[in-house]
């Protein structure tokens, strides 16, 4: 696999971030495993839903910081795709959710709901 | 070389997004996860903004913590699980349940408003390419990728993934729409 390009060399001096690359990257990675964590341990849907959530902000800020590391719009037209990846995920989990409790399950377990009828 | 009041307003967000993270994967009640979760997402927006991309943070918090969540606070309200309505009521009413995330967000709230006049400074001339002979203009506290950068990519080379988002949504609609009618009929 080819090394990453360098950034831009006169951007260098236009840029002193708040947080570096590497730092974002960290906190990205430490963000991703809570959320992993989150769906293993948790057992209830609206939880695992949560931890999702928490999952795909994480991929998101990877490339946010990875736009700005490199200068390049890419990444925020990625993170504006996976925005609206979670919201789709969001809206269609929850309407399952709703089903699920609607048919008279009286818990919100996710193993208790192994099986959907078409 | 990092300035040093802006790297601990950066690492006093990145730390903000992970202890509201670790407490929404350990609460017991779902509103209070929810209350968490929020104000992970608001500290996730000003690490964005932070990192020179305002026009994601302000999307984070629009759809995010704003559109998202609140499909997350109809979905706890309709599904009235477990105690009475009145006991669950007190239960959210309770200020402990209330400490934790406004204490966080009285943080991020501090932090932006000290932040405030140098996110509103003039954006930055744009990159143009590689080094040339001419010196550089006063270096601005970050580079930013504003609106303008990520329109004219958005519907520049990347036209089609628009096309194809608006697709996954049109899915999104449908299905959902087709769980919700099926429950519908069923009553």
């Amino acid at each position: 696999m080819p090394p990453l390009p360098p950034p831009p060399v006169a951007s260098q001096a236009l840029w002193a971030p708040a947080l570096s690359f590497n730092e974002s990257l960290v906190l990205a990675a430490v963000l991703f495993c809570i959320g992993l964590a989150g769906v293993l341990a948790r057992r209830n849907l609206m939880f695992m839903l949560m931890s999702l959530d928490i999952m795909l902000n994480a991929a998101a800020l990877v490339f946010v910081a990875a736009g700005a590391r490199w200068h390049d719009a890419a990444g925020q037209v990625m993170f504006l795709m996976i925005l609206a990846l979670a919201a789709v995920e969001t809206a269609v989990g929850l309407a399952i959710i709703l089903c699920l409790h609607a048919r008279g399950r009286p818990t919100l377990d996710g193993d208790s709901n192994n099986l959907l009828q078409g | 070389m990092h300035a040093p009041i802006p790297h601990a307003l950066g690492l006093l967000c990145a730390a903000t997004t992970l202890v509201g993270a670790m407490m929404v994967i350990t609460r017991k009640v779902v509103v209070h996860a929810v209350l968490y979760l929020v104000v992970t997402l608001l500290a996730l927006a000003v690490v964005l903004a932070l990192l020179g991309a305002p026009f994601a943070a302000a999307l984070e918090v629009i759809i995010y913590a704003g559109a998202i969540m609140v499909l997350f606070v109809f979905v706890v309200m309709m599904l009235n699980l477990g105690q009475a309505d009145s006991a669950r009521e007190s239960e959210w009413m309770r200020p402990r349940a209330w400490l934790g995330p406004a204490l966080l967000a009285a943080l991020l709230c501090a932090e932006l408003l000290y932040a405030l006049p140098s996110l509103l400074a003039p954006l930055p001339p744009p990159f143009a390419g590689p080094a040339t002979e001419t010196p550089l203009p006063p270096a601005p506290p970050l580079f930013r990728l504003g609106v303008h950068d990520v329109g004219l990519s958005l519907f520049g080379p990347y036209v089609l993934m628009v096309e194809l988002v608006s697709f996954l949504l049109l899915a999104g609609l449908v299905s959902a729409f087709h769980i919700g009618r099926r429950r519908a009929e069923e009553r």
